[in-house]
């Protein structure tokens, strides 16, 4: 993009750098997002995408460079000023109170909210207009994902945007609920507005956009038309080297190892799902891979396998043994572990070196104590192994568990329970938030650890993951989990509807 | 708005905390001493704005009792404070990991010594060396069945601890009087509130070890309980628990830590030691279950275990420290005449500045604009 055609730009940044202690988020980024496109920003984790958007919505203030919109100078100290200055921002984390309703939670996010009368009629119109229903007066905590992120895009729509950015706004989406979303999209650029789409997802960034902006460690290095370029070829320009596709050897398939007969449970938070009558069968070397829109239960099932829920003991067997109603590490002596989604707080404690971590889980199956007395040695062993195998980039076993990247700290919890040669292994999100190189590190050594004769259940929202490694395919709605059918065979459209097509509403 | 707008610049760039990546060891150790500077300097100025040398005023607080004319009385006060100071702050560093927060070792303490002296009372006046020993564990678990009052309300109910366990030193105190001046009373006593004298009774007296020393088995009794806090802490997974509890409540969980078990253990602990302590102080400087045994040291210590970061050689040094403040406050009020309540503002003024300089082991001081900016800010104005 030219400086001559900059212009007649939108938003256009010229020379961004944010740098924090120890690294350089942007380093002089220039980019010029056009009125009336969808403009794709494309980057591994730790590109900067998030900085710069951040520093677009007011969030973070540049330590150089300048920023115009529309022309005129723009350096928004606060999202309040941006807001006002017509840049709107839909994040990936929602931020609504499941408690109130609808037209509340869009209240609270305004700055001269209207009688909450006529703003649910606002919603109404506005939700209408650009097809994406809802109904001002439903709680948020019965809402699906989907339903959610509209609520999210109708506030900021709502103050009728010049510029609409949007954080990965898919990975919570069943493929009808993006499809919708698409339209919408492709309405708001029809109106003459501009997106700003944050995605790893290649496919539906050559569905969706016009232009692409490619960063990498801070900088932009490529820019591109979508429409014409390959996935590959942006995958590569993203990651700075040929990508390999995980690679599978084929196990002879064994007994079933990790079983579920009708599993109940509840949840232990308040707007969780409750599982319903949960069956499944997982045999030794397979992939069992379970999808599903994120607040189906996922959660649930994976506290249920791990042991943090308890069960009656029939309803949880491994190799044929109950342990419904065993404790994690009774669990975990038998063979059977888990890898939480949530990688700071759940699957490691932030505030403690990856020694503690190692420990953490460890401790059993690796004999990390004698009698109660931790063997620390032994533990910082284990943790050295894990950081060397599964190429964990950190100082050392020392370090603090919140110091290392997401998808560092990802492979760590992984590669905890990969290392501990379990019989059947659950993990939930693997890859969530972690880049390219690293995701395609973690699905191999899954498939590698279902090669070795592990049964393997990999529960994940990511539709193109599950399809790559799972054997098989389930999905979860509403705490019940579908029959598992082979993944060969399987069409986008089948998968949509396992997912729960209802959410969809048709448009 | 561009004028607010700059104002808003110019008021991020006074004064900032960033986070830091880790926790900084080096702060976490200095931030106690820069805590005991601040105070001092403070309270040099507070007590020369109550027209006393402050030089003086702080001399009699921290260096006669250690080393003025007196210290020979005084040494071994410094240790027969410190000892219950430091038994219960070891308990409750146990709880306060963990996030369960037992704040009425007080009552724990009353009612250690209360349950302790009964069994001794009862079979006065007999001589065995066994006595001694019986009282010792009667006093833990008094201690115990008191902080168990609260954790099972808490397990079965979910009722707040810190509430409950607060409450129960109120009715701790009641019972403690009722008991000097009813089934405890002394018969010989001429009608006198209070026990029998137990320090006077060689079956049950706590005397110093070494005359003279103020080295008592309280004494001991905490030495043990710090050295067996740190190994526990330090080397076993209990001790992992608790601190992974209290950083990480889902991961422990993960982890397989049961949390009711983790409220009861934490709570049998703070409230076993402090029923221990009450039983040392009632057997030997006390030496009376009286109406006005209790005075404090329950409370003191939520202040002792903080000073000390909730780490056991760090309470030991804390309990020292506030021992000496006691010491030498009581000394500056006798000598200096100074007030009661500025020995009492001097303590809390510890306590204030450790929490204040504690944001520093967390997050880095940043003084005046944040690095490199762009020249002039541009100001906003689409907005208008």
């Amino acid at each position: 993009m030219s400086e001559a055609q900059g212009t007649a730009a939108l938003l256009s940044l010229r020379g961004l750098t944010k740098a924090y202690p120890g690294v350089v988020a942007n380093r002089d980024v220039s980019l010029d997002v056009r009125p009336g496109s969808v403009h794709a920003l494309l980057g591994e984790n730790g590109a900067g995408k998030s900085t710069l958007v951040k520093t677009v919505y007011g969030l973070v203030r540049p330590d150089a460079g300048t920023m115009a919109l529309a022309g005129r100078p723009y350096a928004p100290a606060e999202p309040r000023q941006a807001r006002a200055a017509g840049v709107a921002m839909v994040f990936q984390h929602f931020s609504l109170f499941d408690a109130l309703d609808v037209a509340e939670n869009v209240a609270l996010g305004m700055e001269a909210p209207p009688p909450l009368r006529d703003l649910a009629q606002r919603i109404r119109e506005v939700s209408r207009a650009y097809g994406l229903p809802l109904d001002p007066a439903r709680v948020v905590g019965d809402l699906s994902a989907g339903e959610r992120q509209r609520v999210e895009i109708v506030r900021c729509l709502l103050q009728d945007p010049r510029l609409l950015i949007m954080d990965e706004p898919t990975s919570v989406l069943t493929p009808q609920e993006a499809a919708i979303l698409f339209a919408t999209l492709r309405r708001l650029r029809d109106e003459g507005r501009a997106v700003l789409y944050i995605s790893h997802k290649l496919e539906e960034i050559r569905a969706l956009c016009d232009e692409a902006t490619i960063l990498r460690g801070g900088r932009v290095v490529a820019t591109c038309d979508p429409r014409r370029a390959s996935a590959r070829e942006m995958a590569e320009l993203m990651v700075g080297a040929s990508l390999r596709n995980p690679t599978r050897r084929r196990a002879a398939e064994g007994a079933p190892v990790l079983e579920l007969r009708g599993l109940s449970a509840l949840s232990p938070r308040p707007f969780g799902t409750t599982l319903r009558d949960v069956s499944l069968s997982v045999r030794a070397g397979e992939v069992l891979a379970v999808g599903g829109v994120a607040g189906n239960g996922q959660d649930e099932l994976l506290l249920a396998l791990s042991g943090e829920l308890r069960a009656t003991p029939a309803s949880v067997s491994l190799k044929g043994e109950p342990v419904g109603h065993l404790r994690p590490n009774e669990r975990r002596a038998r063979g059977l572990l888990c890898a939480p989604e949530e990688r700071n707080g759940h699957a490691a404690a932030p505030d403690m070196s990856l020694t503690e971590n190692a420990f953490l889980t460890g401790r059993v199956r690796e004999r990390l104590d004698r009698r109660g007395f931790v063997d620390w040695g032994a533990a910082q062993g284990f943790a050295r192994r894990v950081i060397e195998a599964f190429d964990v980039r950190t100082p050392g076993p020392a370090s603090a568990a919140r110091s290392l990247s997401g998808g560092n700290l990802q492979k760590f919890v992984v590669g905890r329970e990969i290392l501990q040669r379990p019989d059947a292994l659950v993990v939930n999100q693997p890859t969530w938030g972690v880049d390219a190189a690293a995701a395609s590190a973690i699905r191999q050594a899954l498939l590698d650890l279902a090669a070795e004769g592990c049964a393997v259940v990999v529960v994940s929202q990511d539709l193109d993951e599950l399809l790559d490694i799972g054997d098989r395919f389930a999905a979860l709605n509403a705490g019940r989990l579908s029959e598992a059918r082979p993944v060969p065979g399987l069409s986008v459209e089948e998968i949509g509807l396992m997912l729960g097509g209802v959410h969809g509403e048709a448009a | 708005m561009g004028k607010r707008h700059e104002d808003a610049w110019r008021g991020m760039g006074m004064i900032r905390l960033e986070k830091r990546p880790e926790p900084s060891r080096a702060w976490s150790l200095a931030t106690p001493l820069l805590a005991v500077l601040l105070t001092l300097l403070a309270g040099g100025l507070l007590f020369a704005a109550l027209g006393k040398d402050p030089l003086a005023a702080l001399r009699t607080i921290f260096w006669d009792p250690l080393f003025g004319p007196f210290s020979g009385y005084t040494r071994p006060q410094l240790l027969i404070k410190a000892a219950p100071l430091v038994l219960i702050a070891t308990g409750l560093a146990f709880g306060f990991r963990a996030g369960i927060w037992n704040i009425g070792a007080e009552g724990q303490y009353i009612l250690g010594a209360l349950c302790g002296a009964a069994v001794g009372l009862a079979l006065y006046p007999a001589e065995s060396r066994l006595i001694f020993p019986l009282m010792v564990l009667a006093g833990i678990a008094g201690g115990i069945l008191w902080a168990m009052i609260p954790a099972l309300l808490k397990v079965r109910f979910g009722t707040n601890e810190i509430l409950v366990s607060l409450m129960l030193v109120y009715v701790a105190q009641n019972l403690l009087a009722w008991a000097a001046l009813g089934p405890l009373k002394n018969p010989d006593g001429m009608g006198f509130p209070g026990s029998r004298n137990l320090a006077q009774w060689a079956s049950s007296q706590n005397l110093d070890l070494i005359p003279r020393t103020g080295l008592h088995w309280g004494v001991v009794a905490a030495l043990l309980a710090v050295a067996a806090a740190y190994v526990l802490l330090a080397r076993h997974a209990f001790g992992f628990a608790v601190r992974l509890a209290g950083m990480a409540p889902r991961a422990a969980a993960f982890a397989g830590v049961s949390p009711a078990r983790l409220v009861l253990l934490c709570m049998a602990i703070s409230g076993g030691l402090a029923g221990a302590a009450g039983l040392f102080e009632v057997t030997g400087p006390a030496g009376q279950v009286s109406i006005d045994f209790g005075v404090g040291y329950g409370f003191t210590a939520i202040i002792v275990a903080f000073l000390g970061r909730l780490h056991p050689v760090g309470i030991l040094l804390a309990g020292l420290l506030m021992a000496l403040t006691y010491v030498g406050g009581e000394m500056a009020q006798q000598q200096l005449q100074l007030p009661g309540a500025a020995i009492s503002l001097f303590q809390g003024m510890l306590l204030f500045f450790l929490l204040a300089v504690d944001v520093l082991t967390g997050y880095r001081l940043r003084l005046g604009a944040p690095a490199p900016r762009p020249a002039p800010a541009p100001a906003l104005e689409a907005a208008e």
